[in-house]
């Protein structure tokens, strides 16, 4: 009985112990950054840092609003273009699509969440930021071009899991609204949307967290000036830009500035994935 | 046999049935893929009545059910040969509008589907997609479909709360009365009651009772007592040795079960299989 006993619980502890050192990586970052960050934070004030309109690293001036609205401003565009094109493409998908088309392009879609996103940023940096400065105006490097880019990226994440909530639904939902005289778009849009609909506000927000977290892309298409925009044609710079960018040549105090706009994000980041988990538990 | 104890309901006035026969199959084949799920079912049944279809599982009762319907268009590599009459008109030909069809011929299923809405909300479902948004007449539907279902005493005063904390037995009769409110003729009932306890049985099987006078119900059960409480006609499925499901009797219940003619008949209901 004992030794049985015994050898259920190696691999228990094993397991248990490896489980938490991934647990405890997150754990090490986030106080890293925190005591890289925080010093920085409280000597300039949380809202001289939080809402200072001026980044002057050289000057030791540290405010990150301008950044604050550039992140807002492209992810909002992002989802205003990404959303109702992935929304469609998951309904198409779970509901429409036959086998055989739905067979091809749920793997396409897949792939394209393995796309380097450096390549996603070469590609807009020589189709659309021309393709903005000749049509539209402006230098072309700007918000409306991170959003388009972002809103690519995102697709993925929102299709498949929105998707995956909407085939989750129990069949006999679809045949109650069938029973009903309902047609297929009225079952769609009066039954199923609505009983997916934490999942599908899952997705969302897990989108939303990709487009803020994403860095590489953005930094490519979207110009970097700290400066509050003014138009979708301006450029700027994200949270995640700015640590981007300057990274390689901070020192100091400038560097302990970025660690603290990391803890920005990582903040940001962690609202919304609560949330997510929340919309998902809701049901 | 027939209970009939329910204080009368506000009943719409049934229309004079076009003809005799409210569902007529003719030699119905039913096929999913190569499988042959069903062969060669004949029956006809009246306007207003009540007919239980029985028979051991997997005998193709429910296949049957779902082709008066059509909701057996939503499984790929179905194929129906033969005709299904409804009062008269092929269902299974091209230029039927299933939708239509579907309005006509309600269906309540083995477990109660409320919709994840409120109790109002799942009532005026089928009304709203068929175009009806006028609150006053809504609300006037809600009320009477509820009480037809006698549910609306339990559930007046709660009419905008989930229909998901409504007991089984409650939301099953929300589903008939979901199914009510866009005036169906035919109700099919594929086992309405086997996710249900005893007293909500009883309840359902009264509403049925009540329900016939004015519309013609088909149900499903495995529940022998209940079919002949309940039914007027009564169809008895079995599988042949290829396990297609064929009718070995259809007849008044009474005489089903009590004078059965197929040596199989009695055999299951008496209980010696099945």
């Amino acid at each position: 009985m004992k030794i049985k006993k015994f050898g259920e619980k190696i691999p228990q502890s094993l397991f248990f112990i490896i489980a938490l050192s991934a647990l405890s990586v997150l754990a090490l970052i986030t106080v890293f950054i925190l005591i890289e960050g925080v010093p920085l934070i409280s000597k300039v004030g949380v809202f001289k840092f939080l809402f200072g309109m001026k980044w002057a690293p050289s000057l030791g001036q540290y405010g990150i609003f301008p950044m604050i609205v550039g992140t807002v401003f492209v992810t909002t565009g992002a989802i205003i273009l990404g959303v109702p094109i992935a929304l469609c493409c998951s309904i198409f998908l779970a509901e429409f699509a036959p086998k055989k088309i739905s067979n091809l392009v749920r793997p396409a879609i897949q792939l394209l969440a393995g796309i380097p996103s450096v390549v996603y940023g070469f590609w807009g940096l020589i189709f659309i930021v021309p393709f903005i400065r000749n049509y539209m105006g402006g230098p072309g490097l700007s918000i409306l071009a991170g959003s388009i880019i972002l809103a690519i990226m995102i697709l993925p994440t929102i299709i498949s899991i929105s998707e995956v909530s909407i085939l989750a639904l129990p069949p006999l939902l679809k045949e109650g609204a069938f029973a009903l005289g309902a047609t297929h778009w009225q079952t769609i849009r009066g039954v199923l949307l609505p009983a997916a609909k934490s999942g599908i506000l899952a997705s969302i927000i897990l989108g939303i967290g990709r487009a803020v977290g994403e860095t590489m892309a953005v930094i490519m298409v979207l110009g970097n000036a700290v400066a509050l925009p003014k138009s979708i044609l301006d450029p700027a710079r994200t949270l995640t830009t700015n640590i981007g960018i300057e990274m390689g040549y901070a020192s100091g105090e400038h560097q302990q500035a970025l660690f603290a706009t990391g803890i920005v994000l990582l903040v940001i980041i962690m609202i919304l994935n609560a949330s997510a988990q929340y919309a998902i538990r809701r049901k | 046999m027939k209970i009939n104890s329910l204080p009368p309901q506000p009943v719409k006035q049934p229309e004079a049935p076009v003809c005799e026969t409210k569902l007529r199959t003719e030699n119905i084949n039913l096929f999913y893929g190569k499988f042959q799920a069903l062969r060669g079912v004949n029956m006809e049944i009246t306007p207003c009545s009540i007919t239980a279809i029985i028979g051991p599982s997997g005998c193709g009762k429910s296949s049957l059910l779902r082709l008066f319907n059509r909701l057996n268009d939503l499984i790929p590599n179905a194929r129906v040969e033969g005709k299904i009459e409804l009062d008269g008109v092929n269902i299974y030909e091209r230029t039927i509008d299933v939708v239509e069809l579907r309005k006509r011929v309600g269906m309540v299923f083995q477990k109660p589907n409320p919709f994840p809405m409120s109790i109002y909300d799942n009532i005026v479902f089928g009304p709203k997609q068929h175009g009806n948004n006028n609150h006053a007449e809504l609300d006037k539907i809600v009320e009477k479909v509820l009480r037809q279902a006698a549910l609306w005493d339990e559930v007046k005063d709660k009419l905008q709360q989930s229909a998901l904390n409504l007991s089984g037995g409650q939301q099953q009769r929300l589903c008939i009365a979901r199914v009510l409110s866009v005036e169906p003729e035919v109700i099919l009932m594929d086992e309405p009651c086997s996710a249900l306890d005893p007293i909500a049985t009883l309840k359902i099987e009264e509403l049925m009772r009540s329900l016939a006078e004015n519309y013609t119900i088909v149900i499903v059960t495995h529940n022998m007592q209940q079919a002949a409480r309940v039914s007027d006609m009564a169809a008895f499925m079995m599988m042949a040795p290829d396990r297609a499901g064929e009718l070995v009797e259809y007849d008044e219940t009474s005489h089903i079960f009590t004078n059965p003619k197929d040596k199989r008949t009695e055999d299951y209901i008496t209980g010696r299989f099945g």
